[in-house]
């Protein structure tokens, strides 16, 4: 067993990917960006991918990823995605303003960006790089950090993903859409790493759909990258809907800077995929900000679902929530690692982790794991996790008011489902989540039914 | 309706209820007094058919059917209501998706057809009319940050929409102020009828003030150590329970 030799005989394939690659795209990407791509790709090449040696790794194995050949999508050539299929993964009719991405590349056809506001921007980074390229540099790959070996090779092989701009005092009146829709190729396994950043200006107020789906099966891995810029007083909502193929991996960092008295949530769904890990890493860089991270995990088989939150306080009078849930069906499992940080002089700081684990099998697992790390002497702290089957005072209150074994536990797993999704305050989509999590719930009572 | 005949049960091997006989015709209503530890609550959850307690000795008939043998939720459906002593709170999920859920389970059960949400809501709004309460605890999450007395509100409102045929009250007044408990009464004698029977399982007679019982049972050390018309709740009220207790063990 030499698991690490294997690791990084993956990752020197990566590297000699990435000359290719820069050769290739060196023309078009410019002078700062390519710095900022090598750099990253000179720490991927040192640490390769991680191993369940290393602490932020220990429940999650990536071995599944580091072993495959995948092949890079190097352009939306040859992965043709109907409008009609796309459609089921969007909200609202025609007058939607939406991106969508089709294995990593903008695809023009499918998107509809026709009446934005002034001034705002959705569409293709690439494009924007020729357009915007001043104010891209400003913050593309400034705020993601080399911590993270996949956050590293999103950033050497940037070439696509979603760019999203909206100027101060916008105040959009329906949400912005991405959407990131896998079309794998059949015969081999595709990876893509969509890289998407968002600026919101001073004091703009809008919210922000992004999911990740599948149009059809196959073997393909997406690694994907946002940042996230919330300006001063500014107020953004932000959705992100993961539900990839049921084969496969999804490794992905949100990565969110917030100026002072800015608002920001981000309700993340791991609804998909066999292996996910998700790292969201929020810093709060003003007085005032607010932050709100929630997320919903609803896993079954040999599902795994790994999130890693970092909530950095770095100026005083924050306030930030967490609230996860996890249901986890027979062998799924989840992990959860919850780190607040609050540096020096951040006072009158306060936070709250909330991490809620439903197991409903005998063989399903979930590890939760808070991590505060507080250098401020004023500051409110607070963190609390729970992890078990269903309620038996529970389960038996709703049978006594006639409800019986499958549909009391059906009701009380929706109801530990509903504490996140009534943070979806756009209504079409909590409608959309409600379904696909009532359809979820459904099949699987029949499943066990049958079992 | 009810027959309880010799009632032996217990929790964990420990025996509580030592030889209950209780009748209860339709239409009366009648109130369970005694101290703490005499088995009141054990009686209430033994009726609802809760898991942990085990009955050793004697039966339970309902309507001419062997109560002990059906599950919880059989038992709401064939028309058994408990109204809990400490109800559950069940986060995200709003009273009234609950209050649906329940009642179309037991429709579905009897064979009727389910209501949709509109339907529903008004018949939500009929039952409130009925108990003359407005629609403040309908939107929130089941119990969830529900004050003492919201919390039996919103039991008594369960009952009201689910209209079972036997509803037993377990300490619905305990820890209520003398308004709650006027409002709960009042609720309760709104959903009197000539072919529901109520028990109500109590600590206290101030209750009874409002909810005038037909039968009084005094429950002393899991046995029905007396019972009367109204009169003994009030002589309870003035002597205490320590009379009886005294008198149960000369005899």
């Amino acid at each position: 067993m030499t698991p690490v030799v294997d690791v990084q005989e993956s990752a020197r394939r990566y590297v000699a990917e990435f000359e290719a690659f820069s050769e290739d795209g060196g023309g078009s990407a410019p002078g700062w960006l390519s710095e900022r791509q090598a750099a990253a790709m000179a720490r991927f090449a040192e640490v390769g991918f991680p191993t369940t040696r290393q602490e932020a790794w220990r429940f999650t194995d990536v071995r599944a990823i580091a072993q495959k050949d995948f092949v890079r999508a190097s352009a939306p050539i040859g992965r043709v995605v109907s409008p009609d299929a796309v459609d089921a993964f969007l909200l609202g009719d025609r007058d939607r303003y939406s991106a969508v991405f089709v294995g990593g590349y903008y695809d023009e056809e499918l998107s509809s960006v026709a009446g934005l506001p002034i001034g705002v921007k959705l569409g293709s980074l690439a494009s924007a790089l020729e357009t915007h390229g001043e104010l891209i540099e400003q913050h593309l790959a400034r705020y993601t950090t080399h911590d993270n070996p996949f956050t590293t090779l999103n950033t050497a092989f940037i070439d696509d993903g979603a760019f999203v701009f909206i100027p101060r005092g916008t105040v959009l009146d329906r949400p912005l859409q991405l959407v990131f829709v896998a079309s794998p190729e059949s015969d081999e396994p595709s990876v893509w790493h969509p890289r998407s950043l968002v600026i919101v200006e001073r004091e703009v107020e809008a919210s922000l759909v992004e999911s990740y789906v599948a149009a059809g099966g196959g073997s393909y891995w997406t690694n994907a990258v946002t940042e996230v810029v919330v300006g001063e007083g500014a107020r953004l909502n932000t959705y992100r809907i993961q539900r990839e193929d049921g084969q496969a991996y999804h490794t992905a960092t949100t990565q969110s800077y917030q100026e002072r008295d800015s608002v920001y949530s981000c309700v993340t769904f791991a609804l998909g995929a066999s292996l996910t890990r998700h790292d969201i890493n929020a810093v709060l860089d003003g007085e005032g900000a607010e932050c709100t991270l929630d997320g919903l995990s609803l896993l079954t088989g040999r599902q795994h679902v790994d999130h890693h939150t970092t909530l950095e306080h770095a100026k005083p009078h924050c306030t930030s929530w967490e609230y996860f849930n996890g249901i986890f069906d027979e062998r799924a499992r989840g992990v959860f690692n919850g780190r607040i940080v609050v540096r020096p002089g951040a006072q009158r700081t306060d936070s709250k982790q909330t991490n809620n684990n439903l197991l409903l099998s005998e063989r399903a697992r979930a590890d939760s794991q808070p991590q505060l790390e507080i250098y401020a002497d004023d500051v409110k702290c607070t963190h609390g996790a729970t992890l078990g089957p269903i309620d038996e005072r529970q389960l038996y209150y709703l049978q006594t008011r006639g409800m019986g074994q499958d549909a009391a536990r059906n009701l009380l797993t929706y109801g530990f489902c509903g504490e996140v999704l009534n943070a979806v305050t756009l209504d079409d989509l909590r409608r959309q989540l409600d379904e696909l999590v009532r359809g979820r719930l459904a099949a699987s009572v029949q499943k066990r039914g049958t079992r | 309706m009810l027959e309880i005949r010799n009632l032996h049960a217990g929790v964990e091997g420990a025996e509580i209820l030592k030889g209950i006989d209780l009748t209860v015709n339709a239409g009366e209503v009648h109130a369970v007094m005694g101290p703490n530890g005499s088995g009141k609550s054990t009686l209430a959850q033994v009726l609802a058919g809760h898991s942990a307690y085990e009955v050793t000795a004697g039966s339970v008939t309902y309507d001419g059917r062997d109560l002990l043998g059906m599950d919880p939720d059989e038992r709401a459906i064939a028309g058994v209501f408990l109204a809990f002593q400490y109800p559950v709170e069940i986060r995200g999920i709003t009273n009234a998706y609950f209050l649906q859920s329940a009642i179309n389970a037991v429709r579905k059960a009897r064979g009727e057809e389910e209501l949709d949400t509109l339907d529903f809501a008004e018949l939500l709004e009929e039952k409130l009319k009925v108990i003359g309460w407005d629609d403040s605890l309908i939107h929130r999450a089941v119990n969830d940050g529900f004050s003492g007395g919201e919390k039996k509100r919103n039991e008594i409102l369960q009952l009201a929409v689910l209209e079972p045929r036997l509803a037993v009250l377990d300490e619905t007044d305990s820890g209520l102020d003398i308004d709650a408990v006027k409002a709960v009464a009042e609720a309760v004698n709104k959903l009197r009828s000539p072919d529901r029977a109520f028990v109500v399982v109590t600590h206290y007679q101030r209750i009874l003030n409002y909810i005038v019982p037909d039968h009084v049972h005094v429950l002393s050390d899991g046995c029905i150590v007396r019972s009367g018309s109204r009169d003994l709740a009030l002589e309870l009220e003035a002597k205490g329970y320590d009379w009886l207790r005294e008198e149960s063990a000369v005899v």
